[in-house]
């Protein structure tokens, strides 16, 4: 009786469902597959609009008079966003790894892979502000045309998660300096590096479709 | 750098808990070790300059341009999809809890691109 009384109270500790999983797992792939309907209407937004703008800058043509006041260039760096989308993958080993020292009990490594993930992260983010910085700066606001709102919402609410993600990281990083992260902790640090990961395909599949297809 | 778990070697965690139903709680399943991380990311960082390569060459004016550049994309979801969420190793309620949103979402993609794309020109 008492022994049943230990187990269930165990359960209820580690929040298993009756289907043996863990429920903050389970919740976290519910949310991605909600985030997949979320990233897939505001692609398609973009995409619908995509060269139905009357005015420039365009993402990959330059715009030359009347059509603009000033002659512009072609918007997109290319270059710039391979870079950041290389630190971003990156971001993804140093995540396996810190949630692999995490399982092992290693408090040094998941320390140093956890604030290598964040610190790509924030990386990544300096590219986009850069990136938005030059943006404006040549001429495309949210409200310049239909390529500027799709493109700044598209990659501005991608952002944003990028940003819930560091923030996620930073907590984790924090408790581990606190009282360390051990393999009773492997589900919290494995929740989030879902939602890093995702985060990552959602910017493989915006790379593609937005950066390098005309 | 060490494996979390090597393989070949037992699936059930040690944290594991079988409840008097049978069901087992808290198992980690076979999860890919360092080498299959690394290649992975290899592979992820081999496709994308793959990718910029492929924009700055006369290839980029050929037909099969784009149909190239989103099957290494796919190629790349599903890689990271697969080795880096586990949805390879792991339980297949996860599975479907992320492909049946997926499938609805790329059926609403093309779907919407449709609608606006080739009806709207056609209809003018």
């Amino acid at each position: 009786m008492a022994t049943a009384a230990l187990d269930s109270h165990a359960l209820a500790a580690h929040h298993y469902s009756s289907t043996g999983l863990d429920n903050k797992k389970i919740g976290i792939w519910a949310f991605i597959g909600s985030e997949c309907l979320f990233f897939a209407s505001l692609i398609s937004t973009y995409l619908i609009y995509k060269g139905h703008s009357i005015t420039g800058p365009y993402p990959h043509e330059a715009c030359n008079p009347p059509a603009c006041a000033t002659p512009l260039k072609a918007i997109l760096n290319i270059p710039v966003t391979s870079m950041s989308t290389f630190v971003l993958l990156m971001s993804s080993l140093f995540m396996v790894l810190a949630h692999s020292a995490v399982v092992r009990g290693d408090r040094k490594y998941s320390k140093i892979w956890l604030a290598g993930t964040a610190l790509a992260g924030a990386t990544f983010l300096g590219f986009q502000a850069f990136e938005f910085t030059s943006f404006v700066h040549e001429g495309l606001k949210i409200t310049t045309n239909l390529f500027g709102s799709s493109f700044f919402v598209l990659t501005g609410f991608h952002g944003a998660h990028v940003t819930a993600g560091v923030i996620w990281l930073i907590t984790l990083l924090f408790i581990d300096m606190k009282r360390g992260l051990g393999p009773r902790d492997a589900i919290n640090v494995d929740i989030c590096a879902l939602y890093w990961h995702f985060v990552d395909v959602v910017w493989i599949a915006i790379f593609t479709l937005v950066y390098l297809i005309k | 750098m060490a494996a979390d778990h090597t393989p070949g070697a037992s699936d059930t965690h040690p944290d594991a808990h079988v409840d008097a139903h049978g069901v087992t709680h808290g198992e980690h399943p076979h999860h890919p070790d360092w080498a299959t991380y690394k290649w992975v990311a290899l592979i992820l960082t081999v496709i994308t300059v793959g990718e910029v390569w492929i924009y700055y060459t006369p290839f980029k004016e050929n037909r099969l341009f784009v149909p190239t550049l989103l099957f290494m994309s796919a190629f790349k979801f599903a890689t990271v999809v697969m080795f880096y969420m586990h949805l390879k190793y792991d339980s297949k309620i996860f599975r479907v809890l992320f492909v049946g949103p997926l499938i609805i979402a790329m059926i609403a993609l093309v779907s919407l691109l449709f609608l606006f794309g080739h009806l709207a020109l056609k209809t003018g």
